[in-house]
């Protein structure tokens, strides 16, 4: 996409602000549709009506809270810690933002064809860690301080079953570009990787029951690096009030709020690129059956946005449902369940990817 | 060079979503690990026992709605009862079925929040809200008859401010219908829920002996496997007429004196709530509720200690009279001023989030225990 | 189950001259007084008899008895001088399933009541509360403080305004700089 943008206009920095507009809208757009999502479904899973009062269905709520949050006093503490302060949410957000850069949203609208993509935002995502324990540092307040602590004890040790089934996907496909990894998942869903990926023969069959067990544990790490419920124990409010953002209020606390819905969708988008055929319809195209070209690239955005909102809806539901674990348990089951399970499932995805 | 090092303190409240109110507990942690846990009380002190000694006896009534103010009725039924047996009046019999069943219907109320909020604050706030949405239902009931919704100013010493709405006998009934099978969905839903039970077994264990000790009373006392229930180890009104269980902690999934256990006794208690109400629905007789309602109270010279057993525990009023028609004294002896007092025992070597499981198990109101 | 009269002449038989006298002229529930420098020992007895079990203290409560004479002081606040200040201990045991009840008067100049916080930990916030009441001093209390009122009451307040159930308080003009009475 930057090559074309490269081509229409001719010059490489109007080029690149084109296309990082593209994922900012998005996250925007996320976060906007997120909360109003999370208000409307946290109420028909609790019996409530939710918001219904400003606009139809109550859809400006989101705008008019972003608006409330705009116009707000940028209250500081006296004793904090004002360079760390500042940068802290801007990190965050930049952490989050980043990995859009390298999402495949269809196969004309990427931000980056970089070949090492996948490595790239399991990298450029842990940024958001340092921004975490800067803000908890920072604020000079010691609920922040331990949601800080617990937040990067948390994220960093739930990299680790991270990296270890997306290191089994790599070896499968043998790319680290996300693109590349979308496209060996073409045409329908039964080629999709957790159904064995594309080839067919006897490991396809072999590898279900593995890539399947390698999508629930890269799903409940990925849920734990966002901090949702069950593992909202950096910020869980009944405990340490709001963890790290404790002190952040207006639009510094929103930048966090921003990057909690950006990261939820980016990682339900890695999730959806590795086991669930990333942008490729599971149906194939109406754009091929019609022969209208230009048709694909669109379908293909709306089914990747369909699925990484599916997983968001999930991701909802959860935290609705369940209870919070506590910070020791939380450790136990990465350490003593996902991170073995995972170094097994690795294993055992080589063999048969070898046979 | 060994380094100096200091535990942190850590103030909890005033101000907290999971202190229930305004407590403030200074924790000293080590890490998350707890070593201490002060309660600092008196945030919510409203001076009832200096304002009693100003009001006349009838007068008093209101001011102990605002005690435990989930279960008003609970605390208008001891006061009555205290200044009846220091009158030595006795009240008719319609009066005292409908005392028991307000006073059941009630606890049920006040268990459905003490059970939502300790789900709360382990992090299921559903189930919270499943919960108010059928305490809309006793609220509504309740509201019906006597016209408020929370501080009811209902049972009056000798009597009772109304008779019951013509509706009552039904909705009740329809109530104790409608609530049994949302007690099996509560219990799907969060009792048997394994988070839930990681969260809150072998946590916080109470043992007996220092239950007694400490002078926990209510679902915080028989969590720890006591029968012991003023309704029938000390029956007032009517209670010794009805079959009911006392239902205790049994460890069913940790230790006996659990926080998972000081929750489920509630949970039972509920059904046998309805089981008494259900028992006594049928039979109200007739009669004038104010009928025993005395012109003047003036009671002799004297004291008296008389106890309930309220959703939160015992509810004892200590009143001395001197024979005008002020009470000389009024002390209560709040169960949640009692019970909270063994949290600093329950918390240590515990973590900063076990902390909240623990004090939302206790399930403390602070206008009790500020007064 | 023991009866108050039982209890009594145990109580006699056992402490003599530290059990003062039986009263079962209230209403309901018969007293028994001791003496306030003996209840530990009373109270010790009391639950460690197998006979007896009090294994739980329900309630203590103080009481500023206002037997006193009034008397009006220099700046026009009506005192009581004299008398007596109470404490009541209501007793329960959980296995025997019996009652009594015990009461310690002590003289309202210098009130002093032995704790009974190591034999019953429910007493440690009852006599607390006592203490920050109705000024009642529990000698070797672990943790004697205010519980219901300010830690720092007593740095803005007058004589009179010290413990807020005695009968003769008054409230203080200010505290904390804020006017008091409204």
């Amino acid at each position: 996409m930057y090559q074309y943008f490269y081509d229409l206009t001719g010059n490489t920095i109007l080029a690149t602000l084109i296309v990082a507009v593209f994922p900012l809208v998005n996250v925007l757009i996320v976060a906007l549709i997120g909360v109003y999502l999370e208000r409307k479904v946290s109420a028909w899973i609790q019996d409530r009506v939710g918001p219904n009062r400003t606009g139809p269905f109550g859809l400006f709520q989101t705008v008019a809270d972003f608006v409330k949050m705009l116009q707000k006093e940028d209250a500081t503490a006296k004793d904090i810690d004002s360079k760390l302060y500042n940068i802290a949410p801007v990190l965050v957000f930049t952490g989050s933002f980043a990995a859009y850069a390298a999402i495949p949203f269809s196969s004309k609208l990427i931000g980056s064809e970089a070949e090492v993509g996948l490595f790239y935002v399991i990298a450029i995502s842990s940024l958001v860690v340092g921004g975490i324990l800067m803000a908890g540092w920072s604020s000079n307040n010691k609920y922040s301080l331990l949601g800080a602590m617990r937040s990067a004890a948390q994220i960093i040790s739930y990299e680790i079953p991270t990296a270890i089934i997306v290191l089994s996907i790599v070896m499968l496909t043998g790319t680290l570009s996300l693109d590349k990894i979308s496209n060996m998942q073409t045409a329908y869903f039964w080629n999709w990787n957790i159904f064995g990926g594309a080839e067919f023969g006897i490991t396809k069959f072999l590898l279900i029951p593995f890539m399947v067990v390698g999508f629930i544990i890269i799903f409940i790490s990925t849920l734990a690096e966002v901090n949702r419920t069950p593992f909202d124990i950096p910020e869980a409010e009944s405990e340490l009030v709001a963890g790290y953002f404790t002190e952040y209020c207006g639009m510094k606390w929103a930048m966090f709020m921003l990057s909690e819905y950006g990261n939820m969708f980016a990682v339900s988008a890695i999730v959806s690129i590795l086991f669930f055929g990333g942008y490729h319809s599971p149906i194939g195209y109406l754009g091929n059956s019609l022969g209208i070209e230009w048709l694909i690239p669109f379908e293909q955005a709306f089914w990747f946005l369909a699925k990484g909102w599916l997983f968001i809806l999930i991701q909802m539901w959860l935290r609705w449902t369940l209870p919070r674990l506590r910070v020791d348990q939380l450790m136990s089951l990465c350490w003593k369940y996902l991170i073995p399970y995972a170094f097994v499932n690795l294993i055992i995805i080589g063999v048969i990817s070898l046979l | 060079m060994a380094l100096k090092t200091e535990h942190m303190v850590l103030n909890m409240g005033p101000q907290h979503p999971s202190t229930h109110g305004v407590l403030r507990l200074e924790l000293e942690i080590e890490g998350e690990l707890v070593n201490k846990v002060t309660p600092h009380l008196g945030y919510l002190h409203r001076c009832f026992e200096k304002h009693a000694e100003a009001m006349q006896y009838n007068q008093v009534v209101p001011y102990t709605d605002r005690l435990d103010y989930l279960a008003a009725i609970g605390n208008n039924f001891g006061y009555a009862l205290a200044v009846e047996k220091l009158l030595g009046i006795e009240v008719p019999e319609r009066v005292e079925y409908i005392r028991v069943i307000m006073a059941e219907l009630q606890r049920i109320a006040s268990h459905l929040v003490a059970i939502g909020s300790n789900g709360a604050d382990i992090g299921a706030l559903t189930p919270f809200l499943y919960l108010f949405r059928d305490r809309e239902h006793i609220l509504s009931i309740i509201e019906e008859t006597c016209g408020a919704r929370m501080l009811y100013n209902y049972i009056w010493v000798g009597g009772l401010s109304h008779d019951i709405h013509p509706d009552f006998v039904r909705k009740t009934k329809e109530f104790c219908n409608y609530f049994k099978p949302t007690i099996v969905e509560l219990d799907n839903l969060l009792s048997y829920n394994k988070i839930f039970i990681e969260r809150t077994a072998n946590i916080g264990v109470l043992p007996v002996d220092t239950a007694i000790n400490f002078g926990s009373s209510g679902p915080t006392l028989r969590g720890s496997g006591i029968k012991f229930d003023l309704r029938r180890d000390d029956p007032y009104s009517i209670y010794d007429r009805f079959d009911f269980e006392i239902p205790v902690g049994k460890g069913l999934m940790g230790t006996v004196g659990d926080c998972w256990d000081r929750y489920y006794v509630r949970i039972r208690e509920m059904e046998q709530s309805l089981r008494i109400i259900e028992q006594a629905i049928d039979h109200i007789p007739e009669g004038d509720v104010q009928s025993a309602i005395p012109k003047r109270i003036k009671p002799p010279k004297g004291t008296v200690y008389k106890r309930v057993e309220n959703p939160r525990g015992e509810l004892g009023y200590f009143i001395v009279s001197d024979g005008t028609v002020n009470p000389f004294r009024v002390k209560v002896r709040a169960p949640s001023f009692v019970n909270l007092e063994v949290l600093g025992e329950l918390c240590k070597g515990y973590l900063v989030a076990d902390v909240i499981a623990i004090l939302g198990s206790i399930d403390i109101v602070l206008g009790e225990v500020d007064r | 189950m023991k009866s108050a009269e039982e209890i009594f002449e145990m109580l006699k038989g056992e402490f003599g001259d530290s059990i003062l006298v039986l009263d079962n002229d209230t209403p309901t529930e018969p007293i028994i007084s001791v003496d306030p420098l003996q209840i530990h020992r009373v109270s010790k007895f009391l639950r460690e008899h197998p006979d007896l079990q009090l294994d739980s203290l329900m309630c203590l409560s103080g009481v500023d008895d206002a037997n006193g004479n009034k008397v009006t002081n220099a700046d026009g606040d009506e005192l009581i001088e004299g008398g007596t200040l109470s404490v009541y201990y209501n007793l329960h045991s959980v296995s025997l399933k019996h009652k009594i009840s015990l009461k310690v008067s002590t003289s309202r100049t210098e009130p002093k009541v032995e704790s009974v916080e190591n034999i019953w930990k429910s007493a440690n916030w009852h006599e607390r509360e006592a203490f920050d009441l109705l000024g009642i001093f529990f000698l070797n209390h672990p943790d004697l403080r205010r519980i219901l009122m300010p830690y720092d009451w007593d740095e803005f307040t007058t004589e009179v305004s010290r413990h807020p159930l005695r009968k003769d308080y008054k409230n203080p003009e200010f505290y904390q700089g804020m006017k008091v009475p409204y």
